[in-house]
C-alpha cells in the first residue's frame, strides 16, 4: 500500500513533480478499506499544492480525503459568515493554514506597550472567536498552525526580547494559541514554527513564492508541511503505530553481547559512541511513558540479552519491555508472535534494526510493519523521530498506563496457568466494572476507542469527540461505557456501546471492546446492563448489526453467543441479529458491576 | 547544452509534471496548448525545471516568459549543469 516516494526521508521535489502518478498508484493499490474523511482546508494564502500533497500522504495512511478548499485567503470569512458550501460540506476535520502574513497588526518601534498588548489581544481574539465558531458549528477536530518567525529582523537580535520586535510578538501570540489548545480537547497545534526552523527559515520563507503565487512558504517545503499535518490527522483517527520492536546488538548498544560480554559492549558516557547509544536508550525509554509498547526482537540467548539490558551505564532495563524475544528464530516470526500475544496487528509495529538484511526480511515477510533505515547510532534518534510514528494528539491517562497494563496482562497469564478451570481463574481476578452512560471525563477516551478499535468492533463506526458528545446528549440514544479493573490493575475504559431507539426497538450502531480485556466476560456484563436499560425504557427488541471488515472476523459470531437470532445476512457476510429483551437471561457471573 | 538537449530534458520534466508520456513541447508551445497547464501547475512546472537544470529563475523571468522557447532561451544562457 505505502508508496516508496512518500517514505521518510523523502525527496520533496520528486513528490511535487510526480504527484499525479503517485496518486494513481495509491488509488490502484488501495488497502482493504480506506477511511473516508471530509477535510476542510481553510487557508489564509494559497493552498492548492498543500491540498494535493496532503491528499497523497493521507492516502498513504489509508485515509481517503474529500476536500473543501476555501477561496484564496477566505479562511476566516468562510467560517464566521457561514459560507453555504462549507456548511453543506459538513467537514469531519478542519485544517487551518495561516502564516505570519495573516497577522494584521504588528507593533511599530514607536508604539507603546499598552498599544502592543492591545494588538496582541486583538489578534488572539480574532482567532479565538474563529475557533469557537468552527468548533460549535461543526463539532469537528481543528488543526491550527502556530506562526513561523518572520523572514527578516528589523532590529536584529533585539527582535527576540523587545516587545516591539516581530519575533517577540509572534512568540507571544503563539503562546496565546497554546493556552487555547491546553484548555480544550480536539484542538491541535500544527507546529510550523518548529518545522520551518528545522527546514531552514531562510528557504521556507523565500519571498519569491509569496510575490509570485501568494504561497506563505516555498514550494519544496510543502511536502514537509503536508506530512506534518497528515501525521496529526492519522493520529486523531487512531492510525499511530503502537509497538516499537528493537534489535539489541549495534542498535541499543555497540558491539555483540554474545561475543563481547557485558563489559565489552559500548553504552554510557565513556566514549562518543557510548554516548550516542545511551541517548538513544533514553529516547526509547521515554516512549514507554507515552504508552508506546517496547519489545525486544534479537538474535541472542535470552540471558545475554537480559545481561546487556542490565548494563550499569545503560538507561533501559529489562522491565521496560513488555516482551523480550531473544532467540534464533526469524525476526518476522517473532513479530507475528508478539503481535498475537498483545492482540495487536503487525501494522501497529515499528521494527528498528541496524542490519539491512534483517530489515529486508521483516519488510518482505510481515506486511505493514514500518522498517526505518537505521544508519549510524549518532542518527538513530533523528531517523525515528522524523517519521512521526507515535505522534501524540491526546495524552490520556490511559496512554500513560498502557505499558503497565501489558505487564499486568503478563501477570494474569501466569496466574491463569495455575487454574484448571477458567471460571475459577476469572473469579480469582476480583474484577470490578463500572458500566454507565457516557460521562464528560471519558469523552476523549471514548472517541479514541471508536477510532482505534478494529478487531472487537461490530460496525467499525468512527466518531469524533464532538459526535460522541452529541450522541451522549441526544435522548434517542442509549450510550454505555465500560471500565474494568481487577486485582492487578485498572484497565480504564475498555468497552463502548451506542444504541439508537426507534419504535420500541434499540439499534446497536456501535459495539466495541478493547482487545486488552478479551476473554474476561466483560462483553456479557455490558450486554446485561444494556438489556436492563432497554427493559426500563420499555424497549422489547434489540437489533445487532455486524458489518464485516478486513479486521473484525473475531466478532462474526458475537451476537450468536449473546443468543440473538440471525434475521438477515448478505453475501458479503454483513448480518442483522435480533433479541427479544424479555427472553434474555443475565450472563455475567464473574464481574462485580456498578451501573 | 544544445537547443535539442534542452528540449529533450524539458520534455522529460513536462511529461512528469503533466503525467502524460506522449507530451512533446516545442519553441512556440504555450500554456493553452497543454492540458492541465493552469496557474497551479505552472508553479510546480517552474520548480521542476529549476531542479532539472540546477538553476533558479528570477521573478521577472517567470512573469515575462511567453512560451517554452523563451524558457529555453533563459536555460541556454544560465543552465550550468546537465544532470
Amino acid at each position: 500500500m505505502s508508496h516508496d516516494l512518500l517514505k521518510i526521508p523523502f525527496d520533496p521535489h520528486k513528490i511535487l513533480m510526480k504527484r499525479k502518478s503517485i496518486k494513481k498508484q495509491l488509488l490502484k493499490n488501495p488497502p482493504s478499506s480506506f477511511l473516508e474523511k471530509r477535510v476542510a482546508l481553510l487557508g489564509g494564502s494559497t493552498t492548492r499544492d498543500i491540498m494535493e500533497i496532503l491528499e497523497l500522504f493521507l492516502l498513504n495512511y489509508g485515509i481517503k480525503p474529500t476536500f473543501y478548499e476555501s477561496e484564496y485567503g477566505q479562511y476566516w470569512q468562510d467560517v464566521m459568515f457561514d459560507a453555504p458550501s462549507l456548511v453543506s460540506f459538513a467537514p469531519d476535520i478542519a485544517v487551518i493554514h495561516t502564516s505570519n502574513r495573516n497577522i494584521t497588526r504588528y507593533p511599530e518601534p514607536d508604539d507603546d506597550e499598552v498599544k502592543i498588548d492591545e494588538f496582541l489581544n486583538a489578534e488572539s481574539e480574532k482567532f479565538r472567536a474563529f475557533w469557537d465558531k468552527l468548533r460549535s458549528v461543526y463539532g469537528c477536530p481543528v488543526i491550527q498552525n502556530n506562526f513561523e518567525y518572520p523572514f527578516y529582523r528589523l532590529m536584529g537580535n533585539k527582535e527576540a526580547s523587545d516587545v516591539h520586535g516581530r519575533v517577540n510578538f509572534i512568540t507571544r501570540l503563539n503562546m496565546k494559541f497554546y493556552e487555547y489548545a491546553q484548555q480544550r480537547d480536539n484542538f491541535y497545534i500544527n507546529d510550523i514554527n518548529y518545522i520551518s526552523s528545522s527546514y531552514g527559515l531562510e528557504h521556507w520563507a523565500d519571498p519569491f513564492y509569496w510575490y509570485m503565487y501568494k504561497y506563505s512558504l516555498c514550494l519544496p517545503a510543502i511536502p514537509l508541511l503536508a506530512y506534518n499535518i497528515s501525521n496529526i490527522i492519522k493520529s486523531i483517527y487512531g492510525k499511530n503505530k503502537k509497538v516499537l520492536t528493537l534489535d539489541l546488538d549495534n542498535t541499543l548498544w555497540g558491539g555483540i553481547i554474545g561475543d563481547d560480554g557485558v563489559n565489552g559492549i559500548v553504552v554510557g558516557q565513556e566514549t562518543s559512541e557510548g554516548q550516542a547509544y545511551l541517548e538513544f536508550q533514553k529516547y526509547i525509554k521515554s516512549h514507554s511513558k507515552l504508552g508506546v509498547i517496547l519489545t525486544v526482537n534479537s538474535k541472542n540467548d535470552r540471558e545475554n540479552a537480559v545481561a546487556g539490558l542490565n548494563h550499569p551505564d545503560g538507561a533501559l532495563r529489562p522491565e521496560d519491555f513488555a516482551v523480550i524475544k531473544a532467540n534464533w528464530k526469524p525476526k518476522s516470526l517473532n513479530i507475528m508472535e508478539i503481535a498475537e500475544g498483545l492482540s495487536l496487528l503487525p501494522e501497529s509495529f515499528v521494527f528498528a534494526d541496524d542490519n539491512p538484511a534483517e530489515r529486508a526480511i521483516v519488510e518482505e515477510q510481515t506486511q505493514g510493519v514500518a522498517v526505518p533505515v537505521m544508519k549510524g547510532p549518532e542518527h538513530y534518534i533523528q531517523t525515528l523521530d522524523k517519521f512521526g510514528f507515535f505522534e501524540v494528539t491526546n495524552l490520556s491517562k490511559d496512554d500513560l498506563r498502557r505499558g503497565a497494563m501489558y505487564k499486568e496482562n503478563a501477570e494474569r497469564a501466569t496466574l491463569m496457568a495455575s487454574f484448571e478451570n477458567y471460571e475459577d481463574y476469572l473469579l480469582s481476578l476480583g474484577m470490578k466494572a463500572v458500566i454507565r452512560a457516557f460521562e464528560p471525563v471519558y469523552m476523549s477516551r471514548i472517541a479514541q476507542l471508536t477510532n482505534k478499535s478494529n478487531q472487537f468492533n461490530l460496525t467499525t463506526k468512527r466518531y469524533t469527540q464532538g459526535e460522541i458528545e452529541a450522541v451522549a446528549e441526544d435522548g434517542r440514544f442509549i450510550t454505555l461505557y465500560g471500565k474494568l479493573e481487577d486485582k492487578f490493575g485498572d484497565n480504564g475504559v475498555v468497552s463502548v456501546v451506542i444504541g439508537r431507539t426507534d419504535d420500541g426497538a434499540l439499534h446497536v450502531e456501535l459495539w466495541l471492546m478493547s482487545c486488552r480485556v478479551l476473554k474476561r466476560d466483560m462483553e456479557y456484563a455490558m450486554m446485561d446492563t444494556l438489556v436492563k436499560r432497554c427493559r426500563l425504557l420499555g424497549l422489547t427488541k434489540i437489533l445487532g448489526y455486524y458489518y464485516r471488515s478486513a479486521k473484525n472476523a473475531m466478532v462474526k459470531d458475537f451476537y450468536d453467543r449473546m443468543e440473538f437470532t440471525k434475521q438477515f445476512e448478505d453475501t458479503d457476510g454483513n448480518a442483522v441479529w435480533v433479541l427479544e429483551t424479555r427472553n434474555y437471561e443475565a450472563k455475567n457471573t464473574v464481574i462485580e458491576v456498578t451501573d | 547544452m544544445t537547443r535539442q538537449e534542452i528540449f529533450s530534458a524539458l520534455n522529460e520534466v513536462f511529461r512528469d509534471v503533466f503525467d502524460d508520456e506522449d507530451l512533446a513541447v516545442g519553441e512556440t508551445t504555450t500554456a493553452s496548448d497543454v492540458e492541465g497547464w493552469d496557474s497551479f501547475a505552472h508553479v510546480n512546472l517552474i520548480l521542476s525545471v529549476e531542479r532539472r537544470f540546477d538553476m533558479k529563475f528570477t521573478m521577472v523571468e517567470v512573469t515575462d516568459m511567453k512560451n517554452v522557447g523563451a524558457m529555453a532561451d533563459i536555460l541556454s544562457a544560465r543552465a550550468t549543469v546537465y544532470k
